[in-house]
């Protein structure tokens, strides 16, 4: 099927763009290939849900300016919340400007590199053109790769050398406060042989919005190194979000991902890993809540290719009002990863009668001498639940609260920095009440 | 001193009848221990006392000090003064026993006015030990994982804390070992007092070894059929219920099922 491709920018523009942020070769002809693909490369096709009238390509701007700033004080209250000034590892982008960036001293005598991307391309130009959509995400998966890939206007680069074990987690947040902006964000975060790393991501949209939400993120977890990855997304309705995070675990490595995915827009998104190493490990946890009238589309995938890997997956989602969610869960045990292990979990609970929330879970296996298993449910709170707790005196509707708080609390527990924790828990309040 | 009062109760789930007029009185500073066959309707009394949405009342009256307490939810029932201690507790992923605790208590007391966090603490610290609790309980995720031991515990812990008019334990007793029935014992004794009053169900004789009733009632057919002091169950324990059947003329080929 062909979809039609309005695109609001020119070749000639995405090449002025990259000379004007000074960007090296490489990356501008990685843009202008890309742009070219975005006519004839196939739609993304998330798994049962239409996204056929979703505008993807249609924004007002490919670059809105943001503030830089030098002190957190200067940030909105909303930032302001979930940035501690004790942080010690902290960056910061305002709609599609790198705003501020502090770097622990330790870190940087260690080699670790935090740099907004294109200061990275520039500084770190080999290092990142080694990584950037090579290894996790490709250009031509479809147009939307492609359309990220030439249009790719912020975003993170980090990296950590071989043996570091960064011990404070880094935090990065890209707030949004004019609705003209557009996000095409990518992160991406190179943990080398026996690193350790711990980084936290918010999104958050102060404010209305009419643009594009098209983030990739990649990250690459070398032999022996582990990674913990947190992230909370909070995105106004109107923005239409693609979001791709994606990750590649070498030979023993360990991936665990946390992620509170709030957004009130529609938005399809993606969590892939590929367990490429022997013994190697990856954690999804997924944590949603659809309201208002929003479409979603769910993908947490782990692909087990290494021998001994194991892989697990547990998604959480509450759906309210007239929301709609899809949530695919899919296990894959390639040929050859033998005493591979696979395990998904996803729950859905419904508080209302219009919501749809349907949890889809797929195991491919492959191969003989694996493990694998998975539980999928879709219900209402249970009423024999909220009558124990309102034996003890609690309201019914504080004892709906503690029982929803309770069911999105694998995630909450998982995430290393207590102000986006604190935050995790009012966006919940917020959205249920 | 507070007075529940439970007269003529009928109680019917998914149309079928299984209390058939049930009457008692209970006093604050009583014990009283309710025993009698499996299937009887004890569990039944129960929750419909504490107002389990699937027992339905279809006739009769509870009263606590004169309020109505059939016209009460759940949760006022249970700020009211009632207290169930459940046969089968519920488990609540993600939900820790101390956050929840605080809730129950808080749920007492008006906004603003919260118990102070170092407050609830200590006094939870106290009751665990008490109860011979391991301090790591207050963080695990309510009756998660709890072994039947464990979640008898958590429930008088629940008590203790909440301290209720009026508890309800519901076969607190069954499937305990010696030692946690000593614990959960010792734990209701501290409740015993002024202001407090206890309903036990109870299939067996051994929980009142360790606390010692005032008054015992015998139900049998969904109704209370006889009534006395701790000589009673001491009867029971030896001789069984044939004697009171008996006694009564009653047969036993309608007993119903219950369910928890």
């Amino acid at each position: 099927m062909t979809v039609e491709t309005k695109l609001a920018v020119s070749a000639q523009d995405v090449r002025s763009f990259s000379e004007a942020h000074n960007e090296p070769k490489w990356l501008t002809e990685l843009r202008e290939r890309a742009l070219e693909k975005v006519e004839t490369l196939e739609m993304v096709k998330p798994d049962k849900t239409n996204v056929d009238s979703w505008n993807f390509f249609e924004f007002p701007e490919h670059k809105v300016e943001g503030k830089a700033i030098s002190s957190l004080t200067e940030l909105p209250a909303e930032v302001q919340a979930i940035v501690d000034e004790n942080q010690q590892t902290l960056y910061i982008q305002h709609n599609n400007t790198p705003a501020y960036l502090q770097v622990a001293d330790e870190l940087k005598e260690q080699g670790v590199i935090v740099t907004d991307l294109f200061t990275a391309v520039k500084e770190h130009s080999d290092l990142v053109q080694k990584y950037f959509m090579t290894e996790a995400v490709e250009v031509d998966e479809h147009k939307l790769t492609a359309l990220h890939a030439a249009l790719v206007n912020g975003g993170l680069f980090v990296y950590v050398p071989k043996d570091v074990q960064v011990k404070e987690p880094i935090q990065a947040v890209f707030f949004t406060d004019d609705e003209n902006v557009s996000l095409f964000n990518h992160v991406l975060l190179v943990a080398d042989n026996f690193a350790e790393v711990t980084y936290v991501e918010n999104y958050i949209s102060i404010g209305a919005a009419k643009g594009q939400v098209n983030i990739v993120e990649e990250i690459i977890v070398n032999d022996g190194a582990n990674v913990t990855f947190g992230a909370v997304d909070t995105l106004a309705e109107g923005f239409t979000s693609y979001i791709n995070r994606r990750g590649e675990t070498k030979r023993d490595a360990s991936l665990d991902w946390a992620l509170g995915l709030m957004n009130d827009g529609d938005t399809i998104s993606e969590n892939v890993t590929h367990l490429r190493g022997d013994g190697s490990r990856a954690d999804a946890k997924t944590v949603v809540i659809g309201r208002g009238k929003q479409s979603q589309n769910f993908t947490t995938e782990v692909r087990n290719w290494g021998k001994s890997s194991d892989g697990q997956i547990l998604t959480h989602a509450v759906m309210k009002d007239a929301a709609r969610a899809i949530f695919n869960g899919i296990g894959k045990i390639e040929h050859g990863a033998t005493k591979a292990n696979a395990e998904q979990e996803s729950r859905v609970l419904m508080l209302s009668e219009n919501a749809r929330g349907d949890a889809n879970p797929i195991l491919l296996i492959e191969e003989d001498d694996v493990t694998a298993g998975h539980a999928a449910s879709v219900g209402r709170v249970d009423p024999l639940q909220i009558y124990y707790l309102m034996s003890r005196g609690i309201t019914r509707a504080n004892a709906e609260r503690l029982i929803i708080h309770g069911f999105l609390e694998p995630v909450v527990s998982q995430l290393p920095i207590e102000g986006v924790r604190k935050q995790l828990v009012e966006v919940i309040e917020r959205k249920v009440k | 001193m507070s007075t529940l009062v439970i007269k003529d109760l009928h109680v019917s789930i998914e149309d079928k009848e299984i209390l058939k007029g049930v009457n008692l009185t209970l006093n604050t500073n009583e014990i009283h221990a309710i025993m009698g066959p499996n299937g009887t309707g004890k569990s039944t009394l129960a929750s419909a006392i504490m107002g389990h949405p699937k027992y339905e009342v279809t006739s009769g009256s509870i009263t606590l000090d004169g309020e109505d307490v059939l016209e009460m939810e759940v949760d006022e029932r249970a700020r009211a003064g009632l207290f169930l201690a459940m046969q089968y507790p519920s488990e609540i992923a993600g939900v820790t026993n101390a956050d929840f605790l605080r809730s129950a208590i808080n749920a007492r007391r008006e906004e603003g006015d919260e118990i102070s966090i170092m407050k609830f603490i200590r006094e939870l610290d106290k009751k665990m030990e008490f109860l011979e609790m391991p301090e790591e309980m207050s963080q695990r995720y309510l009756n998660e994982g709890f072994s039947g031991g464990e979640k008898k515990r958590n429930e008088i812990l629940q008590l203790m804390m909440i301290k209720p008019k009026f508890a309800v334990l519901d076969e607190i007793d069954s499937g305990l070992d010696i030692d946690a029935l000593k614990v959960v014992s010792k734990g209701i004794n501290e409740m015993r007092g002024e202001g407090f009053g206890c309903l036990m169900i109870t299939h067996y004789q051994r929980l009142l070894n360790y606390i010692t009733p005032d008054h015992v009632h015998v139900m049998m057919q969904g109704k209370v059929v006889k009534s006395g002091g701790s000589e009673l169950a001491q009867r029971l324990e030896a001789e069984g219920y044939d004697w009171i059947k008996q006694e009564l003329g009653i047969e036993d080929t309608d007993a119903v099922t219950e369910e928890a």
